[in-house]
């Protein structure tokens, strides 16, 4: 085993022991990177800062004290912002963009002595389910089973296919729908989205402000709880974020779920949903009963409703923060023609810069939040959004503890394979993980098995807001349970 | 609801996104798609609930209205793609 295919957990206690350094870790990981390209997850590679940042690692590391992310190698999504790096949240109109900042997350975790190998593909703007909708291309999934090329799922589909190929040890992701959950379970690794308001989001480029959440997509579920808890905490520039203590989320993992109670909402199982998805849920069922919970059905009536109130939501957000990119304060900007006015510039500049789904997405939020059809589609959209919260409250006020659902409707798909569907049945990818965001909560996806042609899947536990710990503890008596050990076979 | 290419043209240009006269009727059938799709939120019994306008239950912080920063005119213009003399420069707005 090479030192790339490290938990975060195992390196840490390897650098604390003196048996790895930080710049060993680095160097397997930049080695690779460079050996991945065929997966095309990393878009812009930062080798000269990953190793000046693991050398200061080793060095605090050496006096002692180094807190648990110090010396570990990470990627990270486009979607941060990264002083002095290019961060183009995978998109033409940022084509160039250097920030002169460095977002909160990404500030945290350098604090902590974490080391940035470079920055990660993504759908543009996080704006997809398969990474397909990227101006740098699509990322591939390292898992193969026969000639096709699969996605990595999205919109943290870079993200997802580093960590499962071991380009890196843990890396950075956001989940607005379901961008950190899907594509986990698509690569056979772990994601958490957490509380709304548990993590900073300054710093990280805006698509839907009351659903974007960022989160860690690791190797295992204790590797989750290490890095959350570097991410985590109460950040005075972003107004949501939420001014209350980050518990211990490593502490947490007990392994003991005696007498918790795991809620089975019967709204998800849906029409259609196939037979091996069922299975799993059911063999996910069993363990956690096997595990001394118990287990107990649920009505979460407004299911259904949750996929369109959440696309004309984040719709509509997404074309009010995007109404930003003019042309004017950094980016792209169209050439002119004779007699262009600034009108023309803005409207040449946004259909040169933006993609096909970017641009369906900003004009649909146009048109709900536009005179007359406000009441009839935003604002309903924002009533149900309160009924689909309220339905997970009277559930946890019931008592129930966490909520056990399938990640996806299927195992990772073709590239190429949605490209004449209509933008809706692409959609349906976030059937069981939106409703998470809308109601703000935590949500994981731990990978559980194998389908029929080897590929994973994965299951959703869904947590009580702010309890990221307790959530934390039972998706790992899940993953111990699963016992999911398997790996993608090296083709690339 | 389904939007015609008069009202995808309309869209399109509140959106300040430039589509071509040819581009309209295939985007006025997905918008179409789209809002159809959205209907089904018209079944759900909505009445007496207000809209959702905070994930989690807090009041929004106040700080004090003070000066924090500044001095970094040269740091806000480093990405513009057209800056003169300490501005952004744009066409000519005013006739």
């Amino acid at each position: 085993m090479t030192a790339n295919s490290l938990t975060i957990a195992a390196a840490r206690d390897g650098l604390r022991k003196k048996e790895i350094t930080s710049v060993d870790l680095t160097m397997a990981c930049l080695t690779a990177m460079d050996a991945g390209d065929g997966l095309n997850a990393f878009v812009f590679k930062t080798p000269e800062i990953a190793l000046e940042q693991a050398r200061a690692a080793d060095a605090r590391l050496a006096a002692g004290d180094a807190p648990a992310m110090c010396g570990i190698p990470l990627g990270i999504k486009d979607l941060f912002c990264t002083k002095g790096v290019p961060s183009q949240a995978a998109s033409n109109i940022l084509a160039g963009f250097r920030p002169e900042y460095e977002s909160t997350v990404t500030t945290q975790l350098f604090g902590a002595g974490a080391v940035m190998l470079g920055k990660l593909n993504m759908d543009e703007f996080a704006m997809g389910s398969s990474n397909e909708s990227s101006c740098y291309g699509n990322a591939v999934n390292p898992w193969k089973v026969d000639d096709r090329a699969l996605t990595p799922g999205g919109s943290s589909g870079g993200s997802a296919s580093a960590v499962a190929a071991d380009l890196c040890l843990a890396a950075t992701g956001t989940d607005t729908g379901g961008s950190i959950r899907q594509p986990a379970a698509f690569t056979g690794i772990t994601g958490i989205k957490p509380t709304y308001g548990r993590v900073s989001r300054w710093g990280v480029v805006a698509f839907a402000s009351s659903l974007d959440q960022a989160g860690p997509m690791t190797k295992s579920v204790r590797d989750a709880a290490i890095m959350l808890q570097a991410m985590s905490g109460h950040d005075p520039k972003d107004s949501t974020s939420a001014n209350i203590p980050v518990p211990d989320f490593e502490a947490a993992l007990t392994g003991d779920i005696r007498g918790q109670v795991i809620g089975i909402p019967r709204e998800y199982r849906m029409d259609g949903m196939p037979a091996e998805i069922d299975a799993l849920w059911q063999k996910g069922i069993a363990m956690m009963r096997d595990a001394g919970a118990e287990i107990r059905d649920i009505s979460l009536p407004h299911t259904k409703y949750a996929l369109p109130a959440y696309y004309v939501i984040a719709p509509a957000e997404a074309s009010s923060n995007l109404a930003r990119y003019d042309g004017v304060k950094y980016g792209h900007r169209a050439k002119m023609a004779p007699g262009d006015g600034i009108t023309e510039m803005y409207e040449k500049t946004r259909a040169e810069g933006f993609g096909p789904e970017v641009q369906r997405r900003i004009m649909v939020g146009t048109y709900v939040l536009s005179a007359g059809f406000y009441d009839a589609y935003y604002n309903r959209a924002r009533r149900v959004r309160a009924l689909i919260k309220q339905d997970f409250e009277t559930v946890f006020a019931a008592g129930v503890d966490s909520i056990l659902t399938p990640a996806t409707p299927s195992a990772a798909f073709g590239l190429g394979e949605m490209a004449n569907v209509s933008p809706v049945e692409m959609y349906l990818n976030d059937v069981f993980t939106v409703t998470v965001n809308l109601a703000g909560l935590p949500g994981i996806a731990v990978p559980v098995g194998l389908d029929a042609t080897g590929l994973p899947l994965g299951l959703q536990l869904i947590g009580r807001p702010w309890d990221e710990a307790g959530l934390l503890n039972h998706a790992h008596v899940l993953e111990r349970a699963a016992g999911f050990v398997s790996k993608p076979s090296k083709w690339w | 609801m389904s939007i015609d290419i008069d009202t995808a043209r309309k869209v399109a240009k509140l959106a300040r996104i430039r589509v071509e006269e040819a581009a309209l009727p295939k985007l006025a059938e997905q918008l179409s798609g789209i809002l159809s799709f959205m209907e089904q939120l018209n079944e759900v019994d909505v009445s007496g609930v207000d809209p959702m306008v905070s994930v989690t239950p807090m009041k929004l912080p106040m700080r004090a209205d003070v000066v924090t920063d500044g001095d970094i005119q040269a740091q806000i213009l480093k990405n513009a793609p057209e800056a003169r003399e300490g501005f952004f420069a744009v066409p000519k707005v005013v006739e």
